[in-house]
């Protein structure tokens, strides 16, 4: 157990990132030119990587399997992206993002990890703005806020819907600005296929392009892996439809150690599945929850008339709804986090209250904030006693300058105006909460392989807050990254290129090409798709919104069952030598099943409810988590060993110094 | 639905191309366009053919991967939608759909329906960024006040996603209104000032290095284009060009 040292300084909570930024060692700029780094992945936390470890002066090479770096699933992050700004006076501060993030996760993250991305959080903001990322402003010339869940001060910055696209865009032109100057080379529609480890150093990768299907050699003397999540291990979920685990997966199959692979975040707030052919899921943000309010019928034969048709949503009287986040947890209502909401939808729809055909979808509903912000405009605009219709038209207005990208967006995919009916949600999932270990400096258990954004396991616990994982991602990749890789870098100076003619590239890349050799040459009965909805299912059904010891065992088995299937029986057409892109996905399916079952292992063997992961056996008796810090205060971080079933647990005990360990209550 | 498909179909950058037809059945109204191609792969797939290679990604119209000439139009005959947010409802019962890559110079086809559009990154490398150091040591982010109309202009134009589908849509596959997007925003903005005559002038030489035809101001890319990027951009490029002409 002693492998895992988390190398978090010591001194005082605040003290400890300027301390550690003081005592580690540095480059000297004429020898970074003379250092390659690999940065695989170009969302945010890997494009803000590459541009700052370029614009310091080393030779960057990116990865990325979109024909171009702007086009990473960051790219779709709606809502926003907190600061410890307090620019709204509201109390904000440091210590307070800190401590939100830390209970939001309950209590499963590291403190010193947390408190260092509250504390750089600010300077995210003055970046993103001198870079002329355009933020959303009030009146007066300065930045506006909104809120998000889990939290009771206002310190979300926000882009309309798109600040994700906002950021990613930001953090594009600095690559660009790179690019333009030489340092960074972008090889984009490139694939990651392994991690190549030189006396037990990473030392490059093979990668595929995925025009040619050439397989490359590429050398660094590091390697950083920004290659976000592994939500479509459940096949359906807000990923986009590319994402997967292969970079990570591959590192873990050569030492890194993976981190907590069961905390996943299932967001409440998604459009319902439609039918077999759905092939993701569309998020509507959590910034709706601002404004819009949850509910489903009181009485369960209106949910039925409702189902079936009988009854509109709107024809329901006030005292006949159930606003069950209100009603259970008056604090925080509709905004408390992610996970509690999503099992309450759960609950709801489980007990026979959901909305939709399939039973499975509650109400989210703007009447009350459209009427509220028409009755306030309709004063602020002289017309002291409007009727009801033009207040509603004043007020939707209003929700239309807030979220009329996500209203669009529903109305397209649903057919239905959700200013006149209430959209109807569902939980889905959305992000990974593990990936793979990182101590302070963000390096995995392989030295020279970092990980950064969601592709690490170290900032969000069991449960991420909303609009962390843009903080997250800009403040690994442009302010802490860029840090404690020259403390690494500093002992190769003097190393010179490494060469890719060695033993080991041609190890690495002789089992590249046979794996390809041997999904090619599959006996071929079923598609790629096949296997991967079948996944999609297992994982969703047992290791979904609630698990239990039984189901997760069944899980565990039936993984394996359709590995050994999928290796036998997939069938990929074409050829590999050329652009085939069920061949790619193939490649990252084969690895989603082995992450899956590793995921219902680490499932099982976490005796306790926190946060994302839910155990039936574990709940108290209202139905919420039951965490139990004595046996279960640790990060689970899995060492390969071949099959997934053999992979050993290693531990870090986390030590909770600053915050006391309570019961989360949002009550 | 019962749908007739007409497919380009082609194999490398270097073959050419032809199209081809597929009856597809079964195609129900809430799928989006790419998950009635994703029904079609599948059946391709089973029955030993090749699937019909396509870009797309996020599959929720932001990251402007997909890229597909629907019946004549960027994106098809919905407006304000990338192809992943078409649905199917949008058609009926035995409609003929003639389903292309986009086409430009500038584009070439790598396979199928996949085109090349790296020279948009180069357009951008060239100048769509504000040179400052990602260290983090700059102003408090409110020590730049912005008028909120500015931002707001300047959010509008920033919403681009790069699809391509304003070069699709015009007759001289012209990226005036791409370009313009990046240009305007940084012109709105007092961050973009210090650079902005750099920046217009070294866009606008990689554009025309990279082959894309001249504006003639016939709107179609304002039509086309997902995000609703206005003309106004390319007037505000066209002064922000002239001002840096007359600066040398």
């Amino acid at each position: 157990m002693a492998v895992l040292d988390s190398k978090a300084p010591s001194g005082p909570l605040a003290d400890k990132w300027t301390k550690h930024k003081n005592e580690i060692d540095l480059v000297n700029p004429a020898n970074k030119r003379n250092i390659d780094v690999i940065v695989v992945g170009t969302g945010l936390a890997g494009g803000s990587a590459a541009a700052t470890l370029a614009e310091l002066g080393y030779n960057v090479k990116t990865f990325c399997y979109q024909d171009s770096p702007r086009r990473a699933h960051s790219i779709a992050a709606q809502g926003g992206i907190n600061a410890a700004k307090n620019y709204q006076g509201d109390g904000d501060s440091n210590y307070r993002l800190f401590y939100d993030t830390v209970k939001g996760g309950d209590y499963r993250s590291r403190e010193a990890n947390v408190y260092r991305l509250a504390e750089v959080s600010s300077n995210i903001i003055d970046q993103c703005v001198a870079q002329g990322v355009p933020f959303a402003r009030e009146y007066g010339g300065l930045l506006d806020n909104r809120s998000f869940g889990g939290v009771l001060v206002s310190r979300t910055f926000y882009a309309k819907g798109q600040t994700g696209q906002q950021l990613l865009l930001g953090a594009y032109a600095a690559m660009n600005r790179q690019i333009n100057r030489g340092k960074i080379q972008a090889m984009n529609r490139h694939e990651m296929m392994d991690l190549v480890l030189v006396d037990g150093k990473a030392r490059g990768i093979i990668a595929r392009d995925l025009v040619t299907g050439e397989i490359e050699r590429h050398s660094a003397h590091a390697v950083v892996l920004a290659t976000g999540g592994y939500g479509n291990v459940f096949f359906l979920s807000t990923n986009a439809m590319g994402s997967n685990v292969m970079a990570a997966w591959r590192a873990h199959r050569r030492g890194a150690f993976f981190a907590n692979p069961c905390f996943t975040q299932i967001h409440p707030t998604c459009i319902p599945v439609s039918g077999d052919h759905q092939s993701k899921l569309t998020l509507m943000s959590e910034s709706l929850r601002n404004d819009g309010r949850i509910w489903v019928p009181k009485r369960i034969e209106d949910a039925k008339a409702i189902r079936e048709g009988n009854l509109k949503p709107t024809q329901l009287k006030e005292e006949d709804r159930d606003y069950y986040l209100e009603r259970r947890y008056p604090a925080f209502g509709n905004l408390v986090p992610r996970d509690v909401a999503s099992r309450a939808a759960k609950e709801r729809c489980d007990a026979g209250f959901g909305v939709n055909k399939t039973g499975e979808a509650v109400f989210l509903d703007f009447d009350a904030a459209i009427m509220r912000y028409g009755k306030e405009k309709a004063l602020t605009s002289g017309m002291k006693d409007a009727d009801n219709a033009s207040v509603r038209r004043l007020g939707e207005e209003i929700i239309e300058a807030k979220y009329g990208n996500l209203f669009q967006m529903y109305e397209k995919i649903v057919d239905e105006n959700p200013y006149k009916t209430p959209m109807q949600i569902y939980p889905a999932v959305h992000y990974t909460m593990g990936g793979l270990w990182v101590d302070y400096n963000l390096q995995t258990t392989i030295p020279g392989c970092y990980a950064a954004g969601e592709a690490n396991f170290s900032d969000h616990g069991a449960n991420r807050l909303g609009a962390s994982a843009l903080m997250q991602g800009l403040a690994d990749g442009y302010f802490v990254l860029p840090y404690t890789i020259g403390d690494y870098l500093s002992n190769d100076i003097r190393t010179g290129t490494i060469p890719t003619d060695s033993p080991e590239f041609d190890a690495a890349e002789k089992d590249v090409k046979d794996r390809i050799a041997k999904l090619m040459g599959g006996k071929g009965t079923h598609s790629v798709d096949y296997y991967h909805k079948k996944l999609g299912k297992i994982m969703w059904n047992k290791c979904g919104m609630s698990r239990n010891a039984k189901e997760l065992q069944e899980a565990i088995d039936e993984i394996a069952a359709l590995r050994s299937d999928f290796w036998e029986n997939v069938k990929i057409l074409g050829s590999a030598d050329t652009m085939n892109q069920e061949l790619e996905k193939a490649g990252r399916v084969a690895d989603f099943l082995e992450l899956g079952e590793l995921f219902a292992k680490d499932a099982l063997t976490r005796n306790e409810s926190c946060g994302g992961h839910f155990r039936e056996e574990y709940q108290t008796p209202e139905g919420e988590a039951l965490r139990d810090d004595e046996n279960f205060k640790f990060v689970s971080a899995w060492e390969y060993k071949g099959a997934p079933k053999e992979a050993v647990l290693h531990k870090e005990e986390l030590v909770y110094e600053n915050i006391e360990l309570k019961t989360r209550s949002y009550k | 639905m019962k749908l007739h498909l007409k497919i380009w179909r082609q194999k490398d950058a270097s073959s050419k191309g032809q199209i081809k037809e597929y009856p597809l059945n079964g195609v129900e109204g809430d799928m989006s366009f790419l998950e009635m191609l994703d029904v079609l792969n599948e059946e391709l797939i089973n029955k030993g053919e090749e699937p019909v290679e396509f870009d797309h990604d996020c599959r929720e119209g932001i990251c402007g991967s997909c890229s597909l000439q629907i019946n004549g139009e960027p994106h098809g005959p919905d407006r304000m939608v990338t192809t992943c947010q078409l649905h199917m409802r949008k058609f009926k019962d035995g409609d003929t759909i003639v389903i292309e890559p986009f086409r430009a110079k500038a584009f070439p086809v790598l396979k199928d329906l996949i085109v090349d559009r790296s020279s948009f990154d180069r357009i951008q490398q060239a100048g769509g960024y504000i040179s400052v150091n990602t260290s983090g040591n700059t102003v408090d982010a409110n020590a730049i006040p912005i008028e909120k109309e500015k931002a707001d202009e300047a959010m509008d134009a920033a919403t681009c996603i790069g699809c391509g589908a304003c070069v699709a849509a015009c007759k001289n596959a012209s990226a005036m209104l791409f370009t313009s997007a990046k240009v305007s925003q940084f012109a709105l903005l007092p961050q973009g000032q210090v650079e902005a005559t750099e920046r217009v002038q070294n866009m606008v030489r990689q554009m025309d290095l990279e082959g894309f035809g001249n504006c003639t101001n016939t709107g179609a890319c304002e039509i086309e284009c997902p995000k609703g990027i206005s003309l106004e951009n390319i007037a505000r490029l066209n002064r922000e060009y002239l001002t840096a002409s007359l600066k040398g």
